[in-house]
């Protein structure tokens, strides 16, 4: 119990970064708290009620001009310093918010009080994220139920994990180890539970790991096995009666809906069009796609998504 | 500035001794007490609260009370303490007692509105403690969607409506307040001859009155959709979490300014007293309090960089709230540049001041981490920002209003209190807040999570320090209750002006009569002519 | 003619003229939180119809265009008895003042029985969700957010409505009674403006709920 951490380990390029600002902001406000306590303190004995300090002013309107210099220095410099820090920060924060394009993506789903992952290999865990190290890792993210959160203090990153949207994080491990994952928005009973472990591996090892264990197929197979299971294939498959919108080619690609607006089929667009199947109706088509709210989990509409993203590159008629 | 009060009727406190004559009153100064005897007693609430928390935290494990309770207390304290203490405490005690007498008034603008504010106050802590007492409630004290409205199975609604009713007990005080600083001013008393502390009432006032009816109808929106299954907060009916989100921290944001603006107030009438000198740069302070008042409304967005928003968004609030930081940097360079060449004497109130302005510095410095954008995606919704909270509630406020509280006491009851026993309870509460809450920034940046009631063992030894503040801290909380009611009995009398302070209610006796002032007092001078070569009684 | 009685001036205060400041003031802040109140709603309402433009024009046109528009014409008329009343109280003209009050209290029955009315059809048509809400066309949730909304909003505003009827009732029975001069009628004027502020209000209701895609 005696040693404990004051400082919490590193390992991403990012984190580094995050440090560095931190520990700039530590040393500005310990000067100015550290300067405004010897001022307080230095007055308070020198000007003490019955010392013999001068009070007096010479030329008030001199010490007015002074003054005056002074309040807008001491309004100004904080200001530029201000700014400069912003800058700064924002542009981490900006690395933080764009994921290379060749990241590597594992899918999470939380819920009330556990975590659901799974990389497109198919390999599933719970309460556990492996990663290789010096890889970018972008992790795609829903919740089941309520808003939770998560956090990798190792990264110093976070983000928000809500009902009904996708919500993106990335980072690159540099040092192999077992690190913290923690839920941070609270979300109930066992919020405190929601506890788990990164794992950040030698690239090799990661291999390894990820061809043992229990991967019931690619997520891109199971979301097949999904999509022929809810009958999907019955209206989007190749020799469907029902006029519905083909899905190969469709993935990252703009699609015009019935109001002239046009949006990019994205995870977030799929995933409505699955379950909110009224909010986004495709130019010439009639609204007549059911909704598979309630029938549907996160986590296999994750995989049907998988699937739709294989697609992008198969012809119609193409069976995969 | 014209001196002459004769005392004509008796005090306040002697006109009409049954609880009848104190429930029914209208005089500004009655309902103050109410309302200090009220929040006291939710402070304690909420300390109570805050205790068990302490307790469960000095172990890893949860050993003391089921994640159930834990849950309910750290909600209860949030609720009652942000509520039912910190935004009522010094506006309507202090603000309610001294606006008045401050601008040479008989009363506020309307008193029997005032009244209705302090049982609307009453009925929502009814509500409140109602919740608490059928079972209590586990939502966070932010009441977030759409675990509030879908899968909480606690009293939300009873702990909701209590929020809500209370929410109209102080837009009516700010109603008052606008009304009361606007059309009754004593003659001379322009607007830069205004005490700092009225400058800041006021401030506060226009927060309370444009802030606090988002906060109302948010809550009822939120209350309809958890009762009806229909509304805009959830996905699944094509709704939006986060649009719950802007909109309680569109009110949220603000109401931590009224939090603050007042305890600033009293900081610049106490300061300027046991320094014996006018505020340095008396015009800086007074827009400064403006400009946090304005600006404290565009930044709500920083408490959601990590939403979901979009980072767009989240720079724009980051830019604003660095904007925000400069005002309140400004009034702690003034308060410090203020002791120069004074004449410094060392009462309790005084101790209570400088503690609040190392406090305030660091926890406001604090803010500048958590205002940097890639810095708060680290220590968001951790103990990094429960410190910097509390180092300016608690630090700030709660100091601010313990050290009003000790400077007006001798006008408000007659009696002075030992200032052996003051001062000795002011380092104190100095010395176990630090302890308490400089431990949790490091366990925030460590990476340990709000609201949680196991945690990773590494993290003991500075929970267990935490924890050991807070005892010494809860002594320091009881001091002055015994004190202070002890002198109500056995205190000396204090006399019209005890510390020989300029303002208007020093002209009065102590405690004032019912109708403050015989005679309309004309102002000739600004708040804080204090001769520099004055000598402060020794007492 | 009315009754010429001194102004009564609380004790709080140095002059009638002060307190009528205090009044009038008092008054405008009050409004201000009402727009505020009524604000949250507007906002939702944008970001709801932000999201669901072609929902919002759908339902939009469930909604009563007839009865909305009348309601529009009774309410902006009680405004006008309302100004009126407050002009008469302004020139000491009792017997008008009170006529006029009464007028503006029958407009907003009128108001309010047409809106009961509006309500009923709704639920006959299955349009209140949380109750009966059914619908068979496209994007059945924006649908029900909509009338949500709908019954939020005017519901809230029939509420201010009532209370309104009531502060203008009094403030007749205290007019027949002679209690307003031309020295003294600032009762009269707040309540006049409190009652202006509900116009604003609806005005701004009528063609957000009803004129969506009705151009």
């Amino acid at each position: 119990m005696w040693s404990f951490p004051l400082f919490p380990e590193k390992a991403s390029a990012l984190a580094s970064s995050v440090d560095i600002v931190f520990f700039v902001w530590l040393a500005l406000a310990g000067l100015v708290a550290s300067t405004v306590a010897f001022l307080i303190v230095f007055f308070a004995v020198k000007y003490r009620s019955g010392s013999s300090a001068n009070r007096e002013t010479a030329d008030e309107q001199a010490q007015n001009r002074i003054n005056r210099r002074i309040e807008i220095a001491w309004m100004t410099i904080p200001l530029v310093l201000f700014m400069a820090m912003f800058a700064w920060s924002a542009e981490i924060y900006y690395d933080y918010a764009t994921p290379p394009a060749n990241a590597m993506v594992v899918y999470v789903v939380g819920k009330q009080w556990m975590w659901k992952l799974e990389h497109a290999g198919g390999r599933r865990e719970i309460d556990e994220l492996h990663v290789p190290a010096g890889r970018p890792v972008k992790l795609v993210m829903t919740s089941q139920d309520v808003i939770h959160d998560f956090f990798m203090p190792v990264f110093r990153i976070k983000q928000d994990v809500l009902p009904g949207r996708y919500t993106t994080l990335w980072f690159e491990a540099t040092k192999p180890g077992d690190y913290q994952l923690f839920c941070s928005q609270y979300c109930g009973t066992d919020h405190s539970r929601m506890v788990g472990r990164v794992v950040v591996m030698e690239p090799a090892a990661f291999e390894r790991w990820l061809a043992s264990g229990n991967s019931t197929g690619s997520m891109a197979a199971q979301g097949a096995a999904h999509f022929r299971e809810y009958g999907c294939s019955g209206c989007h498959g190749a020799s469907a009666s029902v006029h519905a919108p083909k899905l190969e080619g469709l993935f990252g690609r703009p699609v015009q809906l019935a109001d002239g607006s046009t949006v990019i089929a994205d995870d977030r667009y799929i995933h409505d069009s699955v379950l909110l199947p009224r909010k986004e109706i495709t130019a010439g088509y009639a609204p007549i796609m059911p909704s598979f709210q309630g029938q549907i989990t996160e986590d296999a509409l994750l995989e049907i998504i998988e699937y739709v993203k294989s697609l992008k590159t198969a012809q119609p008629g193409e069976v995969r | 500035m014209s001196a002459v009060t004769v005392p004509s009727a008796a005090s306040y406190l002697e006109d009409g001794f049954s609880l009848w004559s104190w429930l029914s009153s209208v005089d500004h100064k009655r309902i103050a007490v109410l309302y200090a005897i009220s929040i006291t007693l939710f402070f304690f609430i909420g300390g109570a609260a805050a205790t068990l928390i302490r307790l469960e935290l000095v172990t890893p494990t949860g050993d003391v009370v089921s994640a159930e309770t834990y849950n309910k207390l750290f909600t209860m304290h949030g609720v009652i303490m942000v509520w039912f203490f910190l935004i009522p405490s010094i506006p309507s005690t202090m603000g309610n007692f001294l606006v008045p007498l401050m601008i040479g008034a008989r009363d506020l603008a309307f008193p029997r509105l005032n009244l209705a504010s302090w049982y609307l106050y009453i009925a929502g802590g009814v509500f409140t403690v109602g919740a608490l007492l059928m079972g209590g409630v586990d939502t966070g004290w932010t009441f977030y969607t759409p675990f509030s409205t879908m899968f909480s199975n606690t009293h939300v609604f009873a702990a909701v409506a209590g929020v809500f009713v209370v929410g109209f007990s102080t837009i009516l005080t700010g109603i008052n307040f606008i009304v009361t600083i606007h059309t009754m001013r004593a003659p001379g008393m322009t607007w830069f001859r205004l005490p700092l502390f009225i400058w800041c009432m006021y401030a506060t006032s226009v927060i309370f009155v444009l802030a606090t009816p988002v906060l109302a109808m948010t809550l009822f929106l939120m209350s309809i959709e958890r009762f009806f299954g229909v509304g805009v907060f959830d996905p699944a009916l094509g709704g939006d979490p986060l649009l719950f989100q802007h909109l309680f921290w569109f009110y949220s944001h603000p109401a931590v300014y009224v939090m603050i603006l007042p305890a600033m107030g009293v900081v610049s009438e106490i300061i300027t007293c046991f320094a014996r000198k006018n505020v340095f740069g008396y015009r800086a302070m007074a827009y400064a309090v403006l400009a946090i008042a304005i600006i404290g409304f565009l930044v709500w967005g920083h408490h959601m960089f990590v939403s979901g928003q979009s980072i767009y968004a989240g720079t724009v609030f980051s830019i604003l709230t660095f904007l925000v930081a400069i005002p309140s940097a400004i009034k702690v360079f003034n308060w410090t540049a203020t002791l120069y060449k004074g004449s410094i004497s060392f009462h309790a109130p005084m101790l209570y001041v400088l503690g609040f302005i190392a406090l305030f510095t660091i926890g406001g410095m604090t803010g500048l981490f958590l205002a940097s954008l890639a810095i708060d995606v680290h220590v968001h919704d951790t103990y990094f920002v429960i410190a910097h909270f509390h180092y300016i509630m608690v630090g700030g406020a709660v100091m601010a209003f313990l050290g009003g509280m000790h400077f007006w006491w001798p006008k408000m009851t007659g009696r002075m209190y030992s200032d052996a026993w003051a001062r000795f309870a002011a380092i104190l509460v100095f010395f176990g807040f630090n302890l308490t809450f400089f431990p949790q920034f490091v366990l925030g940046y460590l990476g340990m999570p709000r609201r949680y009631h196991e945690y990773p063992p590494e993290f003991q030894m500075l929970n267990v320090l935490s924890s050991a503040g807070a005892s010494i801290l809860a002594v320091g909380y009881l001091l002055p209750l015994c004190y202070l009611l002890w002198s109500l009995r056995y205190g000396k009398p204090a006399g019209p002006n005890p510390w020989r302070a300029t303002g208007l209610e020093w002209k009065t006796t102590s405690p004032p009569s019912t109708g403050n002032f015989a005679t309309v007092p004309v102002v000739t001078e600004g708040p804080y002519a204090y001769s520099r070569q004055e000598r402060p009684d020794e007492r | 003619m009315s009754d010429s009685a001194a102004v009564l001036i609380a004790r709080q205060y140095d002059d009638a003229q002060q307190q009528r400041s205090a009044a009038d003031l008092g008054i405008w802040v009050f409004l201000a939180t009402e727009v505020l109140f009524f604000g949250v709603l507007f906002a939702v309402y944008t970001m709801t119809r932000f999201n669901h433009p072609e929902a919002f024009a759908s339902a939009s046109r469930l909604t009563n265009i007839t009865l909305g528009s009348i309601n529009t014409a009774v309410l902006l008329t009680s405004s006008l008895t309302m100004a009126l009343g407050v002009r008469a109280a302004k020139l000491g003209l009792s017997r008008p003042l009170v006529g006029w009050l009464c007028t503006t209290i029958a407009l907003g029955i009128v108001f309010l029985a047409i809106k009961a009315t509006e309500y009923y059809l709704d639920y006959g048509e299955h349009l209140v969700p949380g109750l009966n809400f059914a619908y068979a066309g496209a994007d059945r949730h924006a649908v029900e957010l909509f009338f949500y909304l709908y019954f939020l909003t005017t519901g809230l505003h029939s509420l201010h409505m009532v209370i309104g009827i009531g502060v203008v009732a009094t403030i007749a029975a205290m007019a027949s009674r002679g209690a307003y001069s031309p020295a003294y009628f600032t009762p009269v004027e707040v309540s006049g403006l409190y009652w202006h502020l509900v116009d604003i209000v609806w005005i701004f209701v009528y063609p957000l709920l009803y004129l969506v895609s009705r151009s």
